[in-house]
């Protein structure tokens, strides 16, 4: 099949907000395509395979040779996207075209072509396709194809398409390279399971449930460990005689972003942990690990401001054996067995915190007011360490979340089922304005955490009370207080406000508090991580 | 010689208007006496003392405005050349929505075409574009630049149903101007076998009964029904034509998780179609394309080509080249209904040139 059937799907994906829309448009096209299209169209998807075979000047350049250069910036200014501009005023063939290539065509060709062949190779193809074709080509000649889906999502669609446990997908993957032919072999039913050998892979990572009250009362603490719940994101090293990877708990390989950790993962062992940015052995603001996070490649000066440091959780496997049906207990005593004869760089181990009745656990959880910790993790003694969200093995007891008072502001209309309602909601906090007076000031956006009836009666009020409208997003009269409830608060220059929330949400509509009541910024400025406040 | 035309029709503040004839074409007031080229609201305005046009348009006139309308309303079939006060007015069809018709004057042996709105491709609603000679071609230029070249309308459709037979537990959600693209919509579904009802939002009905009574089959059509209980929703797995951002409006809560679907020639801009949300952008439109435009000039053979809203910069230049002489007449009030008006502007009849929503 042809790169404008590549095409169709990528826009389809482009413009589909809806995750179940989105799988079932990726089941369509591994049910759909022959081998290598397929593969090749997935990898391509995921970013395993990317070109910058073209800059996008050189776009630029066939474009002009061929359209007279006030329409092409009329267009351009119009458009607004150069891959866009082109796509759509690029010459059409009169009479028959000839046949679109293969996206394996695209990649082989691309691959065998001398840099000064290549204008004249995309020219050619850009001659056979439709706009969306072309866009779709621009895109991956150029390396600029973002279409919103993730290696995770893929891994979840070929399940899917299979009849197979994501889990099973997930085992074999990262030892596979585009077009993935074992792969769709062994989900076919025609071949073997693909055999990763020593490759380091990513086994997928046990989950915790969200702990409630009720739960606690039940639980024995002879029966339980305890330990800090770290906020950092969620790793999985895996380091075999093959290579070493460092993988994001959705599966994402991101060993390219952390080298400071990579270069020293001589040993072999697979290991659960918490990516953390330390300084002076003390946790740094889970924004200082942003600074971090979706790079391929990592500026010196990074590396020295925002270290990078694993914290162990937990270990899969040591050498070749699997401990994985090991009970807790005894994986722990692995660990630190592990973890004294290796001392690995750049790693240590979460401790495990003492308790003997579930009241010293609630009173250990209202304590922790560090910024680097997000709650508690309760992990039964005896559970082995399995895939997935298995309930009554693991808790997560987030520690209570913080909240503010904020004026709606904006609110804006959502996607899907949610198209016809105001569901996301732009809310604001009192600051001075320098003249004496108070001006509100937008500190963040939500939208979850209201009920159905909550949300049905935000739109009616919403409606009735709209100041201006721009496109989706209507401004209204500063007149309703939301109850905003929020994880941390980091500095931010991308803000108005120089504030970011972590996960904001809406705990409660405040129709009965004035608007002039809702909190000031003060508020959130003393829940900045300790160093901070105090500088700011 | 023949008298230049711009001795004899004139741009005022109303419109184009007719010295010799006393008459305005398409007028943006109500005046005494107008020659009407098609049902849009930014082109058949009401309270017009007497006025002519095609059976087709008087007949639209009057469902949206009432027998109030205009005072005398005078029926002129295509093709027929009426005379008044020494001009020559032949009414052409213009392939633009039922009843549209372009407008020819003579006068002393100088004649003007003036399109109105007007589109090449083929359309089972109404009367296809007919070319004719001019001095001066007055045309429109909506989708007047190189990036806007329409595909083939009955490969857009195919997306439709492709997306409905993909996703049978939603319903699919067609926006749709309400007169003209909506009808051409479900003829064309027709053409490409849906044989199944198609669902009319409130606001489309009465047109499409219009469209009925004038001979074009658009097979059954129901109003989208209310949900057995409170809270529930309908139509998973049919398609629902509503006027554009229809989406937007509780109305459409009742739909079974609905795919918004939007037709038009703005859709082929994909980052637009994008912001507004449209999740199946179709392209299909009732104006000329930027080819279709161009060959339309060529075809008139004007040496002058008068451009009355849209794109006028991006035309005059491109007719420049080719020899003609390109004149933007800056007509006030159009572009307010149909595809002339700017997607953004489609959401919600928001104003149009808004400033962006500031972002926290
Ligand atoms: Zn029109
Ligand atoms: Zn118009």
């Amino acid at each position: 099949m042809s790169l404008s059937a590549f095409a169709a799907l990528l826009e389809g994906l482009l413009f589909t907000p809806a995750r179940t829309a989105k799988l079932a448009l990726l089941r369509e096209w591994f049910a759909t395509q022959p081998d290598p299209e397929r593969g090749l169209g997935l990898a391509a998807l995921t970013g395993e395979l990317s070109f910058a075979a073209a800059k996008a000047g050189m776009i630029r350049e066939l474009a002009a040779a061929r359209t007279d250069p006030v329409l092409f910036a009329l267009s351009y200014d119009y458009v607004g996207d150069l891959a866009e501009t082109v796509a759509l005023l690029w010459p059409e063939q009169r009479g028959g075209k000839a046949s679109p290539p293969l996206v394996s065509e695209v990649v082989a060709g691309l691959a065998a072509t001398p840099k000064p062949a290549l204008p004249g190779l995309i020219a050619g193809w850009l001659d056979t396709l439709e706009a969306g074709a072309r866009l779709a080509l621009i895109k991956l000649v150029t390396g600029g194809l973002r279409v919103g889906a993730s290696g995770r999502l893929a891994k979840v669609a070929l399940a899917e398409w299979a009849g197979r446990p994501v889990e099973e997908v997930e085992e074999v993957w990262h030892g596979l390279e585009p077009p993935y032919l074992p792969l769709f072999a062994w989900l076919e039913g025609r071949g073997p399971r693909p055999d990763p050998g020593t490759a380091p892979v990513f086994r997928p990572p046990m989950l915790a449930h969200p702990l409630e009250e009720e739960d606690l009362a039940a639980l024995d603490p002879r029966d339980w460990r305890a330990e800090w719940k770290w906020d950092g994101i969620r790793v999985q090293i895996a380091a075999t005689p093959g290579g070493a990877r460092i993988f994001s708990r959705s599966g994402e390989d991101i060993t390219a972003a952390f080298p400071d950790i990579a270069e020293h993962l001589g040993f072999h062992a697979v290991l659960d942990g918490e990516l953390l940015v330390l300084r002076g052995g003390e946790v740094a603001p889970f924004g200082d690990l942003q600074q971090r996070l979706n790079r391929r490649a990592v500026p010196p000066r990074l590396l020295r401001d925002y270290p990078a440091h694993v914290r162990l959780y937990d270990i899969l496997f040591d050498g070749a054996e699997d401990l994985r049906a090991l009970p807790t207990d005894a994986r722990r005593a692995r660990l630190e067995a592990w973890f004294a004869r290796v001392s690995p760089q750049r790693m240590d181990l979460s401790p495990l915190i003492p308790f003997d009745t579930p009241e010293d656990l609630a009173r250990i959880r209202e304590g922790a007011r560090a910024a680097a910790i997000e709650g508690l993790m309760l992990k039964r003694a005896d559970a082995p360490y399995v895939a997935g969200r298995v309930k009554g093995l693991w808790w997560k007891w987030k520690r209570a979340p913080l909240t503010v008072d904020a004026v709606l502001m904006y609110a804006q209309r959502g996607h899907g089922k949610r198209s016809s309602v105001y569901s996301d909601y732009t809310f604001g906090l009192w600051r001075p304005d320098g003249a004496g007076g108070e001006e509100l000031v937008p500190v963040g956006k939500a939208y979850s955490g209201y009920t159905d009836a909550e949300l049905a009666w935000l739109d009616r009020w919403i409606r009735e009370h709209t100041v201006a409208r721009f496109g989706p997003v209507r401004e209204v009269e500063k007149a309703l207080v939301l109850e905003v409830a929020f994880d941390g608060v980091q500095r931010s220059s991308r803000h108005r406000s120089g504030l970011a929330l972590r996960f904001p949400r809406i705990a409660r509509l405040r129709a009965d508090k004035p608007a002039a009541e809702a909190d000031r910024i003060a508020a959130l400025e003393r829940w900045l991580p300790a160093e901070e406040g105090a500088a700011g | 010689m023949a008298p230049h035309p711009g001795t004899w029709l004139k741009v005022t503040p109303q419109g184009l208007y007719c010295e010799p004839g006393g008459f305005f074409v398409d007028p943006a007031r109500p005046v005494p006496r107008a020659v009407l080229t098609h049902g849009h609201a930014d082109h058949a305005r009401a309270g017009h003392g007497a006025v002519l046009a095609t059976a087709e348009t008087l007949d639209i006139l009057r469902t949206r405005h009432g027998e109030g309308a205009a005072r005398v309303m005078q029926a002129a079939p295509c093709g027929r050349t009426l005379k008044h006060n020494g001009v020559r007015i032949t009414l052409l069809p213009a392939g633009h929505v039922l009843g549209s018709a372009q407008v020819l004057l003579e006068w002393r042996g100088s004649r003007v075409l003036i399109s109105g709105d007007y589109k090449r491709r083929p359309d089972p609603t109404c009367a296809p574009y007919e070319p004719a000679q001019a001095d001066v071609f007055v045309t429109e230029a909506t989708f007047a630049l190189p990036v806007f070249r329409h595909p083939d309308a009955a490969g857009e459709v195919a997306r439709l149903c492709a997306s409905v037979a993909r996703f049978p537990g939603r319903c699919h959600l067609l926006g749709a101007y309400a007169l003209g693209k909506a009808q051409r919509m479900i003829a064309l579904l027709r053409q490409a076998g849906w044989d199944r009802p198609i669902y009319l939002h409130g606001a489309l009905q009465r047109l499409c009964d219009l469209y009925g009574r004038h001979g074009v089959a658009l097979g059954e059509l129901r109003p989208v029904p209310a949900p057995a209980k409170r809270g529930g929703t309908v139509l998973a797995g049919e398609i629902v034509i509503a006027p554009p951002s229809a989406e937007a409006t509780p109305w459409a809560r009742r739909l079974a998780d609905p795919v918004v679907a939007v037709a038009s020639g703005w859709m082929r801009v994909r980052q637009r179609a994008k912001a507004r949300g449209v999740e199946l952008p179709l392209v299909v439109s009732d104006h000329a394309d930027w080819d279709e435009l161009l060959a339309t000039c060529a075809e008139v053979g004007a040496p002058e080509v008068w451009v009355t809203h849209g794109r006028e910069d991006a035309l005059i230049h491109a007719l420049a080249q080719r020899g003609i002489r390109g004149r933007a007449l800056h007509l006030v009030g159009r572009g307010e209904e149909g595809e002339a008006e700017a997607p953004e502007a489609a959401d919600e009849a928001a104003a149009p040139d808004a400033p962006a929503p500031p972002v926290p």
